[in-house]
C-alpha cells in the first residue's frame, strides 16, 4: 500500500492568482477506504480553495471524530486543522472565530458527528450564525464502527447485513433551515461540477453556511437497497438549480432562459449565479424551500444544488458588535487602560 | 472519439516509452526491475535475447531510448538505461546455461553471411538453433565489424566484445575470416539458400576536392580507416598536434583516441554549431574533459603544406542563420580566415556504403544513390535470395540498429526457405499480467523515487590517458545501480481500466498524482484533449478513452506523464482499475513455431 503519494505533478498544472498550484492545496495521501465519497468531497475543497487563489495559511479545518472528520489530513496540507472532541467541532469553530475573524473557517463533521453526538452544538452553532463552512460528509452510517445505521438512515433503508432502518431520519438540511441557517445547500460527493461552486459560495457566504453533501459509503453503505449508494443517490438526484459563482462583477449574460435566472447577491459583492430548474422556489424564501424540501422528500427526490441563503442577518460577530481588528490582534496598549484610565473607572464606583 | 482498442499490441507498448523506441524494443523496465532484485544473469539475457551484445550496447550504444524515457517529460533527466544495461552484464553469472545449446539438429539449408558485424552476428544468432548452416566472411582478423574497428577500446573493452561475439560464434558458426568477398555472384553460385548482407558503411568520407589534400596526403587520414588501424595495432602513434575534421561520434573516437596515442594539442573542428554536433552529448563532454578543443562554425577551406610538409589547415568562420522553417545556413562572417596548425589531420565527416563487389547484373537492383533496393519490412533485395541488413541497407546508423535489422532479416530468411511469403510475418508476442498480490499490494515497486539521475564514475584521466586500453568508465557499482534503478517508472506495467466495474467514484481522478485522467464527456479528439484536467498538448502521446459509463461519460486517461505509482487502482474500490505488467517482444526467428510434419496416413 502507498502511503505517500509521488512528489511529481503535471508540469503544466495551471497556476492560481498566488501562483500557487493544486498541488500546494492538497493534503496527504487518504488512507479512507478506496472509492470512499469523503475524498471526492476534500477534492472538491481543493478545488474551490486553488480556484479562489485562498491563501492556505487564512484556511483553518476543524474537525470532530469519525471518517469525515479525519478528512482535514488530506486536504489543505498548509493551513490551520484542529481534530476535536467527538460533536465539539462546533464549539472550537466558535473560539477560534472569536479570536481571530479574519480566517476562513471550515468546520468538517460526519452525520455521527453532527446529527448524533453533536447534535446541541450543531442546533446551537446555527442559531448564533457563526461564519463559517460547516461541511456534512453524510453516509447515513457509522463506517467506522462497521456501518451500523446512523440518524440520518433514511427510513426503509437497507443496510448491508440486509436489516431495515426502523426509524425516522433526520434530515439534516430542512432542520438547518428551521433553525435559521443562512446558507444551506446540499449535494452529493459524485457531482463536482455542483459541489466546487457551493463551496465557493459558501466560503464567501458571511454567516453560517451548511453543506449537506451525501457521500457513500463505499464498504458498508453502498448496497442494493441503501438510499445512499452511488446509484440510488444518481437515481433519485433532482438540483434545484444549476449554479455557477462568480468571483466579480460580471457582464448579464443572456443565455438563461428569462424568468428562470436569478442572482443573488452576496456581502462582499460577489454573486451566485442560479439557472433555476425547480419549480415555486425561490432561494432567498424559507417558506419556499421547506416546501421544496418536503415535496422532494414525498417524491423520493434528492433536492440537491443551493437551497437558502439569507444575507441580511447578522453574523455572530456582527451580533456582539466585536471591534473590526481581530481580538487576537489586539494589542497590550488596546486592552489595557492604563492607570489613569483605571483609577478613574474605579473612582466612578467610590 | 472511439474507445481505446487495447487489444492492439502496439497500444500498450507505446505507453512503454523506452522500450518503444529502441529499434530491437528491448523490454527495458522488465531488465531493470531484474537488476534491482540484483538478478543480473537473468537482467542480462533479457538483453541478450532482444539485443544480443549487452556488454558492448551497455557502454557504446546510441541510447535512443533515453530521450524517450517518461522521466524526461516528468523530471529532467532520463533514467541511465544504458549504463544500467552495462551493471547486468558486468555483474551477470553463467549465462551460457541459458543461451541455446548446439549442436543442433540441420534442417539441411546453408546459408552465406558476408560481414561480421552487429547485423549478421544476430542473423547468426537467431537462425543457427533452427539447424541452418551457417557460414560468416570477413575480411578482418576477428568477428565483430565495427563494434571492433570503429569503436576505441578505452570505450569498449575487447575482452567485452569478444566473449559476446564468441557467443554467437560457438553456436557452431562456420568463420572464414581474413576472406574479402570479391563477388556475390561467386558466393550465389556456392549453393547457398539464402545470403545476408551485413557489410556496413565502410568508406569514409574523404574531401578529395580541398586544396593541399593530395599534397599532404601522407599525413592525413581518413578517420575510420585510421580507428581500424589503431585497433589492430597497424597504427601505433600520432604527431602532436592534430585536428580531427567532423563532429559526430566518430570525429569524437578519433581525437579521444589521437590523445592517447601521443596527441598532445588536438582539435576537432566542426561546420555546424556546438549544440548542433551530431556526437552524443556524452561523447562531446567526454572529448571536452580530455583536453580536446571543440571548434565550432568553422569550414575547411584547404590543407597547407610547406616543403611537402602538412603544417595546417585554413578554415572560414561561418554563422548559421535560421529561416522561419527552422532550417539552417551557414553564411560567413567576414572575418578573416583562420589558420590552425597542425601535424595530422583525421578525416571523419561521414561514411559511405560501398558494393564494388555486387554484380550489377544478378537480378539485385541499386537505386540512383548506388544503394541496393531493400524492402523496408522483409529486408529481402530485388533478388530474392539476397537480403540486407544493418548500415548496408539503408545507410550508416548503430549497432542496435543493425541488430533490429538482423532480427527482421532471420526471420524473413527463415520464412523465404520454408517457402513461405516473406511478408505474412508472424505478430509480437505480447502478455498482460495482473500486479495485483492481495488489497493495495504490487508485485512490482510502484513508488516514485524522486532522485536525480545518478553520475558514473570514470578512471583518472592521468591513467585513461597514457593506456589506449584502459576502459575511461568504470560503470556503476551495484549500490548506485539499485537507486538508479528506481527511478524507472516501470511504464510497462499498464493501467488496464474495465468499465463495467466502474461506480464512476472520482477517486482515480481526484488521487491521481500528475492529473492524467478526467471523466468527462466524450468528444473529438481535439476538443477531448483540451477539456481534460490538464490538458494533453503532446500529441505524440495516446489518451486511453473508455466505452461510454454510466452516466454517459467517459473516462479518459492521457498516458504522457502517468507515473504508473498504481495510486488510481488503489484508490479504485471496484477494481476498475488494475496494473497489469505488459510484455513485449519482437518475434525472432528462433522463437517462430515450426508447423509439425504432417502426418502421412
Amino acid at each position: 500500500m502507498s502511503y505517500l503519494k509521488p512528489l511529481f505533478r503535471h508540469p503544466k498544472l495551471p497556476k492560481n492568482k498566488l501562483g500557487y498550484t493544486q498541488k500546494e492545496y492538497e493534503g496527504s495521501l487518504s488512507t479512507l477506504c478506496a472509492g470512499c465519497g469523503h475524498d471526492s468531497i476534500s477534492a472538491a475543497i481543493v478545488q474551490a480553495c486553488f480556484e479562489m487563489s485562498v491563501e492556505p495559511h487564512k484556511v483553518a479545518k476543524i474537525s470532530g471524530i469519525g471518517c469525515s472528520s479525519k478528512t482535514p489530513t488530506y486536504f489543505l496540507g498548509n493551513s490551520h486543522g484542529f481534530n476535536s472532541v467527538h460533536g465539539r467541532m462546533p464549539s472550537v469553530a466558535t473560539g477560534a472565530s472569536m479570536a481571530n475573524k479574519d480566517m476562513v473557517y471550515f468546520g468538517v463533521s460526519g452525520d455521527g458527528d453532527s446529527a448524533s453526538i453533536g447534535m446541541g452544538q450543531f442546533v446551537h452553532v446555527i442559531r448564533r450564525n457563526l461564519n463559517m463552512v460547516y461541511i456534512v460528509m453524510n453516509n447515513g452510517c457509522y463506517g467506522l464502527t462497521k456501518g451500523q445505521d446512523s440518524a440520518t438512515a433514511d427510513q426503509g433503508s437497507r443496510s448491508k447485513a440486509g436489516s431495515v432502518n426502523p426509524f425516522q431520519a433526520i434530515d439534516l438540511a430542512s432542520l438547518a433551515i428551521e433553525l435559521g441557517a443562512t446558507f444551506v445547500a446540499q449535494s452529493f460527493s459524485g457531482d463536482k461540477q455542483q459541489l466546487v461552486p457551493l463551496i465557493k459560495a459558501a466560503m464567501h457566504h458571511k454567516g453560517f453556511a451548511f453543506l449537506n453533501v451525501i457521500s457513500p459509503c463505499v464498504t458498508f453503505n453502498n448496497n442494493p437497497g441503501s438510499t445512499k449508494s452511488y446509484d440510488y443517490v444518481r437515481e433519485h438526484i433532482e438540483a434545484t438549480s444549476t449554479l455557477d459563482f462568480v468571483p466579480e462583477m460580471p457582464e448579464i449574460k443572456t443565455n438563461y432562459e428569462k424568468g428562470k435566472s436569478t442572482r443573488v447577491a452576496m456581502h462582499d459583492g460577489t454573486l451566485i449565479q442560479l439557472n433555476k430548474l425547480a419549480t415555486d422556489w425561490n432561494p432567498e424564501d424559507r417558506v419556499s424551500v421547506a416546501n421544496a424540501l418536503q415535496h422532494a422528500r414525498t417524491k423520493n427526490e434528492i433536492l440537491t444544488g443551493l437551497l437558502y441563503v439569507n444575507t441580511e442577518w447578522k453574523d455572530l460577530h456582527g451580533t456582539l458588535s466585536t471591534c473590526s481588528t481581530p481580538l487576537n490582534k489586539l494589542k497590550e496598549d488596546k486592552l489595557c487602560p492604563g492607570t489613569e484610565a483605571l483609577k478613574e473607572i474605579n473612582a466612578g464606583y467610590r | 472519439m472511439k474507445p481505446t482498442n487495447t487489444k492492439d499490441p502496439e497500444y500498450y507498448h507505446k505507453v512503454v516509452d523506452c522500450q518503444y523506441a529502441c529499434p530491437a524494443h528491448t523490454p527495458v523496465p522488465e531488465y531493470i526491475r531484474l537488476i534491482a532484485a540484483e538478478k543480473f544473469t537473468e537482467a542480462y539475457m533479457v538483453n541478450w535475447e532482444s539485443n544480443v551484445f549487452p556488454g558492448v550496447l551497455g557502454r557504446t550504444c546510441d541510447r535512443p531510448c533515453e530521450p524517450a524515457c517518461r522521466r524526461v517529460r516528468v523530471e529532467e533527466e532520463p533514467v541511465a538505461i544504458c549504463r544500467l544495461k552495462r551493471v547486468a552484464a558486468d555483474n551477470k553469472g553463467d549465462v551460457r546455461q541459458y543461451m541455446p545449446q548446439g549442436p543442433f539438429p540441420s534442417n539441411g539449408k546453408r546459408i552465406a553471411l558476408i560481414g561480421g558485424g552487429p547485423a549478421s552476428l544476430t542473423v547468426a544468432r537467431d537462425l543457427a538453433p533452427l539447424g541452418y548452416e551457417i557460414h560468416l566472411f570477413d575480411e578482418q582478423i576477428a568477428g565483430g565489424g565495427m563494434m571492433r574497428s570503429q569503436i576505441p577500446s578505452f570505450r569498449l573493452p575487447e575482452e567485452v566484445l569478444n566473449e559476446e561475439v564468441n557467443f554467437i560464434l560457438d553456436l557452431g558458426i562456420h568463420t572464414q575470416f581474413l576472406t574479402y568477398v570479391k563477388s556475390l555472384k561467386e558466393v550465389l553460385e556456392g549453393g547457398y539458400d539464402a545470403v545476408f548482407v551485413g557489410t556496413g558503411a565502410p568508406r569514409g568520407r574523404d574531401l578529395p576536392k580541398l586544396p593541399g589534400r593530395k599534397e599532404g596526403d601522407k599525413n592525413i587520414h581518413i578517420g575510420i580507416e585510421w580507428l581500424a588501424g589503431v585497433a589492430f595495432e597497424h597504427t601505433k602513434s600520432i604527431a602532436q598536434k592534430v585536428i580531427v575534421l567532423g563532429g559526430g561520434n566518430t570525429a569524437m573516437d578519433c581525437c579521444r583516441t589521437s590523445r592517447r596515442l601521443g596527441g598532445k594539442e588536438v582539435k576537432v573542428v566542426v561546420r555546424s554549431p556546438f549544440e548542433e554536433m551530431k556526437a552524443s552529448p556524452w561523447e562531446k563532454e567526454d572529448a571536452l574533459h580530455e583536453d580536446i578543443k571543440i571548434i565550432d562554425n568553422h569550414v575547411p577551406l584547404s590543407f597547407e603544406v610547406k616543403d611537402g610538409k602538412l603544417i595546417g589547415m585554413k578554415f572560414q568562420k561561418v554563422k548559421p542563420v535560421y529561416d522561419e522553417n527552422g532550417k539552417r545556413q551557414l553564411l560567413p562572417t567576414e572575418e578573416d580566415d583562420v589558420f590552425i596548425e597542425a601535424d595530422e589531420v583525421l578525416i571523419a565527416i561521414g561514411q559511405e556504403n560501398s558494393f564494388p563487389w555486387i554484380e550489377r547484373h544478378i537480378g539485385l537492383e541499386f537505386d540512383q544513390w548506388g544503394m541496393p533496393i531493400v524492402d523496408e519490412t522483409t529486408f529481402q533485395s530485388t533478388n530474392p535470395k539476397v537480403f540486407f541488413g544493418g548500415d548496408s541497407a539503408f545507410g550508416p546508423k548503430n549497432v542496435i540498429t543493425a541488430v533490429a535489422h538482423g532480427h527482421h532479416a532471420a526471420v524473413s530468411i527463415h520464412l523465404f526457405c520454408e517457402g513461405l511469403d516473406v511478408h505474412d510475418r508472424p505478430s509480437p508476442y505480447t502478455n498482460l499480467v495482473s500486479q495485483k498480490m492481495g488489497i493495495h499490494e504490487w508485485s512490482y515497486d510502484s513508488s516514485v523515487a524522486i532522485d536525480q539521475r545518478y553520475i558514473v564514475p570514470q578512471a583518472k584521466k592521468s591513467q585513461t590517458l597514457k593506456d589506449r586500453k584502459k576502459e575511461v568508465e568504470l560503470g556503476f557499482d551495484i549500490a548506485t545501480a539499485y537507486k538508479e534503478t528506481q527511478r524507472c517508472l516501470n511504464c510497462d506495467v499498464q493501467t488496464v481500466f474495465t468499465e463495467d466495474r466502474c461506480i464512476e467514484c472520482d477517486a482515480c481522478m481526484d488521487v491521481c498524482p500528475t492529473s492524467c485522467i478526467t471523466f468527462t464527456v466524450n468528444e473529438e479528439e481535439t476538443a477531448l484533449r483540451q477539456n481534460l484536467l490538464v490538458p494533453a498538448e503532446n500529441l505524440t502521446q495516446d489518451l486511453l478513452v473508455s466505452k461510454e459509463l454510466k452516466t454517459g461519460r467517459v473516462m479518459v486517461k492521457d498516458e504522457d506523464v502517468c507515473l504508473h505509482c498504481g495510486l488510481c487502482a488503489e484508490r479504485c474500490p471496484t477494481s476498475a482499475w488494475d496494473m497489469q505488467k505488459f510484455l513485449y517482444s519482437t518475434t525472432k526467428a528462433n522463437q517462430m513455431i515450426t508447423p509439425l510434419p504432417l502426418i502421412e496416413k
